[in-house]
């Protein structure tokens, strides 16, 4: 039997995915709102970017589902150990990219190593050369075989993705020529995005079984697995990081801008002095005491997952903490705004509350900034956890992440000739994912900020 | 040349909206419009907002935004296609032969630069004049359109300017290059009535002195009375009627034309006086507004915005306070509603003082005392649905509890005004600016208040919408006995809502008295000036 593991950020995905579920399934009471969201997916890159989005959450989703393998019985004894490795129901639909270990650098696609190494000939003599590569290409009978192997392994994915994808939308395109009313969503674009999207996966899965589509990294580790993996390090430093600035930054930046006095000299005294500490220095130091506390107390944290996962949410956490003054600046200055128009004004000759107030007429009407700060904050968060493990503050690294992969490109650039691969594939993956919450986000402010109207 | 060839001549004019993804047909906004202008002469533009005068002038300088599409028709200036010229040319054409001014003074002119550098860079891009020439060809500029003291303005910004004065510096940047055609998009919205006066005086020396060509856009028909040579009305696009403005204002060929001259106000019919018990008693009120210096923002001085004013409004009585921008009138309404501290007075509200209470105690009163604002873009919540701002009041005074209540009284508030029951799910901005101003009203009303606080309700809104809803304000007041404080700057409304005036000038009042006596035997010099810049209005056969 295997032993499942629940690691905090893997309660914190499943939290963030059920608050989302919950969003969309709220809005279904609440007409209005729900007629701007129908807009928003009314667009084709609404809609397109949105099918991204989700294939990404699924990953990380995936990838969150953690459990630890039972070991060998030893014998004369009952008891079951687990293994010290904790897996991912990811790493299960990715057993075979992970299975083909090398020995250091390949370039994708190839056969042999990047680097030379000293080998004996048949009759005892040494020389230098490529070697072979352990495992990728093992299957094939000659090296010539190896272009129409692959063009044969894409044609063989590619066809599996569409019937994969058929099997989805047929299905769904039935059930809404049956139950479904017209509706204006453009659901060719959810098709295509999404059959695009299999087709990709079913294609990167069957060559990767056994070539290194993306090469490998110094250690032989295949560059498409680790960057797979990364995602879920990228979504939740977005997310949790981002979500974490917002109380602060609203609660703050609006009372500040509401009740001006002392309450703004407060506010604003808080966020001028967190400004003026470097904010590296900020993080770096708290990220210090964050190992010291792992370091003196080693119980809590027996698995190396574990750790890893207590650090990850501690930086999430002091990211969090220390980027909320740009947001509160901005809201403070809205809310200065917008609480002296006529319907502010107009709410307060009727007696209404200042909760109410805020919450009615003024948090509606600076969410645009909200929306838009979340989305840029979550690349530029993502962006810098590679700063951070730039200067060795960063993620732990057992865990995968673009940040610790562009780290390590640092030393790969600069060899000649350049392995580029690995910094490519991390900002490949990262490229689709801020491109498409970009678009997004980009619909939402469109159907959201009433001056598009 | 003969001064009969016309300077500009617009022949069959068309323009439509470019289709979109959510509009699949091209939508026409402008058709057939065709006028002349002749040298020295001004012809007025007149309709109401959205009826296609901006877009005119506009499509003349050809500076219509990309998703607006010139379908048909031809504009020529002294017999040269302008449509036929490429863009270079067209930049020596504007601002060389057709300068333009705006409505508001304030966003035209550059606030981080001087008055000199302003228009003296019109002059050294066009006419290329440098040095000491420059200075003083702006001296002279400046001198003409009337700025005192121009040498010693020179060094000035936009903001130490006031609004007339701006509007006169954007007047001198336009005739800077001598052009032949002057476009003026509702010069004097902007302005106080008597600053207003001043402007069109300008304009008409300007165009005397130049010989120059002055299309006039506005929807002022006292403006048009005042100034035009020949008038032509647009509406949806459409040219109605193109005529002399004698022959015009004696007889108006189309309906829509007689109703616009119509809205001029009749100085003859007033209101009565009212009889009923005094319901607001306002006694010397002071609101100071304190200017603070420093690092430790010690008070240096106060702003007295309201310097000790004093009248009563009765139940079912209408008190206009009238006075120009700045004069402290919007200060006194929010004075009343417990918006800002008395710096001294006493005010009392059917007999019990009310300065003194607290926010909370103030609470039972918000029911009594209501408030309509002036711009309704602004009043509403734009992400609020007309229940949800219908509702908010009354669930906050708990005038309605139970929800079919509420229902109920929203539908019967939207008949009142005018406006339907299926208006309650649709957003502010589904509206125009007159049904927004009768949402506003229904708003005001909807907690059954006593007074209303009317602070300039008409005055973002065209004229026929604006009698149409200050005779829904008149009909409200005699079906539930309302009291409103009028707070106005235009005097031409008042006969239409007022029992009595209060004339405001600097914080403090002037004068006040029965509508009919002060309008027809002003007592104060101000409030004399003040009628004589309001355009006369013509007795209509």
């Amino acid at each position: 039997m295997i032993k499942p593991v629940v690691l905090w950020s893997d309660v914190l995905i499943f939290i963030l995915v059920a608050f989302m579920a919950a969003f969309f399934w709220h809005l279904r009471s609440r007409p209005l709102t729900l007629k701007r969201w129908r807009s928003v997916f009314h667009s084709h890159t609404g809609v397109a970017s949105f099918v991204v989005i989700l294939f990404y959450l699924l990953i990380a989703v995936t990838d969150s589902l953690h459990y630890r393998l039972p070991l060998d019985k030893i014998e004369g004894s009952d008891d079951v150990h687990y293994s010290q490795d904790v897996r991912s129901l990811l790493d299960d639909i990715l057993h075979d990219l992970n299975s083909l270990d090398e020995t250091t650098y390949s370039e994708p696609f190839s056969l042999y190593s990047f680097a030379k190494i000293n080998m004996q000939d048949d009759s005892g003599g040494v020389y230098r050369d490529y070697p072979r590569l352990a495992s990728a290409g093992s299957h094939l009978q000659t090296e010539e075989d190896i272009h129409a192997d692959i063009v044969q392994r894409s044609v063989w994915g590619l066809a599996l993705g569409l019937m994969i994808s058929l099997l989805i939308i047929v299905p769904h395109w039935l059930w809404r020529r049956r139950y479904a009313a017209q509706s204006s969503v453009p659901w060719v674009t959810a098709y295509l995005t999404l059959a695009a999207l299999i087709c990709l996966s079913a294609w990167a899965l069957l060559l990767g079984q056994v070539y290194h589509i993306f090469g490998t990294n110094q250690v032989g580790g295949d560059v498409l697995y680790q960057s797979i993996k990364a995602i879920r390090t990228g979504v939740l430093i977005g997310t949790l990081a981002t979500l974490l600035t917002l109380p602060l930054a609203v609660v703050l930046g609006i009372s500040a801008g509401y009740f001006r006095g002392w309450v703004d000299d407060v506010v604003q005294y808080i966020y001028t002095t967190l400004n003026s500490i470097p904010g590296i220095l900020l993080i770096a130091a708290s990220v210090l005491l964050i190992d010291v506390y792992i370091e003196t107390h080693p119980d809590d944290f027996q698995l190396v997952a574990v750790r890893a996962d207590f650090k990850f949410l501690a930086l999430c956490f002091i990211l969090g903490m220390t980027s909320w003054t740009g947001l509160c600046r901005l809201l403070r200055a809205e809310t200065l705004k917008v609480s002296q128009l006529d319907y502010v004004h107009a709410a307060q000759a009727f007696g209404v509350s200042h909760a109410r107030i805020i919450f009615r007429h003024i948090m509606p009407n600076v969410m645009h900034l909200i929306l838009i700060s979340l989305v840029l904050d979550f690349s530029v968060f993502v962006l810098a956890e590679a700063v951070l493990s730039y200067i060795g503050v960063g993620v732990d690294p057992s865990m995968n992440s673009w940040g610790n992969m562009i780290n390590e490109a640092r030393a790969e650039l600069s060899r000649d000739p350049v392995v580029w691969w690995s910094v490519s594939a991390a900002f490949a993956l990262m490229f689709v994912l801020v491109l498409a919450a970009n678009l997004f986000s980009d619909r939402v402010r469109d159907a959201f900020d009433p001056r598009f109207h | 040349m003969n001064s009969q060839t016309p300077l500009l001549q617009v022949t069959d004019l068309a323009i439509e909206l470019l289709p979109a993804e959510e509009r699949p047909q091209p939508q026409s906004l402008l058709r057939e419009v065709s006028f002349e202008i002749r040298r020295g002469e001004i012809l007025a533009l007149v309709g109401e907002s959205g009826s296609g005068k901006s877009l005119t002038s506009l499509a003349i300088m050809r500076l219509l935004p990309d998703v607006l599409n010139i379908c048909a028709g031809r504009v020529e200036l002294d017999g040269r296609n302008l449509f036929a010229l490429s863009e270079q040319e067209m930049n020596s054409v504007r601002g060389r032969r057709i300068a333009m001014i705006f409505q508001e003074p304030q966003s035209s002119l550059n606030p981080v630069q001087t008055v000199e550098q302003q228009i003296g860079e019109v002059l050294a891009l066009h006419q290329n004049i440098r040095g000491q020439a420059l200075t003083e060809k702006v001296v002279a500029l400046l001198e003409e359109v009337g700025i005192p003291e121009a040498r010693q303005r020179l060094s000035w910004y936009p903001h130490q300017l006031s609004g007339g004065q701006k509007q006169r510096v954007m007047i001198a940047i336009a005739l800077a290059c001598e052009p032949q055609l002057l476009i003026a998009d509702e010069p004097t919205t902007a302005l106080d009535v008597t600053i207003q006066q001043q402007i069109l005086q300008l304009l008409d020396s300007l165009r005397r002195q130049r010989d120059l060509g002055i299309l006039l856009i506005t929807h002022d028909m006292g403006v048009v009375n005042a100034m035009a040579d020949r008038v032509a009305v647009m509406r949806h696009g459409d040219i109605l009627e193109q005529a002399e403005v004698q022959s015009f204002f004696r007889q108006p060929v189309h309906e829509y034309s007689r109703m616009l001259i119509h809205s001029l106000p009749d100085r003859r019919h007033f209101l009565p006086a009212s009889q009923q018990p005094p319901l607001l008693e306002v006694d010397n009120i002071q609101v100071w507004f304190a200017q603070r210096k420093g690092i430790l923002q010690r008070i240096a001085g106060y702003t007295r915005a309201v310097n000790g004013i004093s009248f009563t409004i009765r139940r079912g009585e209408t008190l206009a306070l009238v006075g120009e921008s700045g004069c402290g009138k919007t200060t006194a309404g929010r004075a009343l509603l417990n918006m800002e501290p008395l710096a001294g007075g006493q005010i009392r509200f059917a007999g019990e003082r009310i300065d003194t209470l607290s926010q909370k105690a103030f609470k039972p009163l918000r029911k009594r005392i209501q408030v309509i604002f002036q711009d309704p873009f602004s009043s509403m919540n734009p992400r609020m649905s007309v229940r949800e701002i219908l509702a908010e009041g009354m669930v906050a005074l708990k005038v309605a509890n139970d929800p079919q209540e509420l229902e109920q009284r929203m539908l019967a508030l939207l008949e009142k005004v005018g406006l339907e029951a299926a208006h309650l799910d649709r957003f502010p901005h589904e509206f125009s600016g007159g049904q927004r101003q009768r949402l506003a009203i229904a708003r005001a009303v909807a907690v059954e208040p006593e007074l209303i606080i009317c602070d300039e309700p008409t005055s973002a809104l065209d004229v026929s919408i604006r009698s149409q809803v200050l005779g829904l304000l008149r009909n409200l007041q005699q079906e539930m006995g309302l009291s409103y404080l009028f707070i106005t700057h235009d005097l031409s409304i008042i006969p239409h809502i007022a029992h009595r005036v209060a004339v405001m000038k600097d914080g403090i009042l002037l004068e006040q008295g029965d509508t009919q006596q002060v309008l027809t035997a002003p007592q104060h010099a101000y409030t004399r000036s003040l009628l004589a810049s309001v355009p006369e209005p013509i007795a209509t056969a």
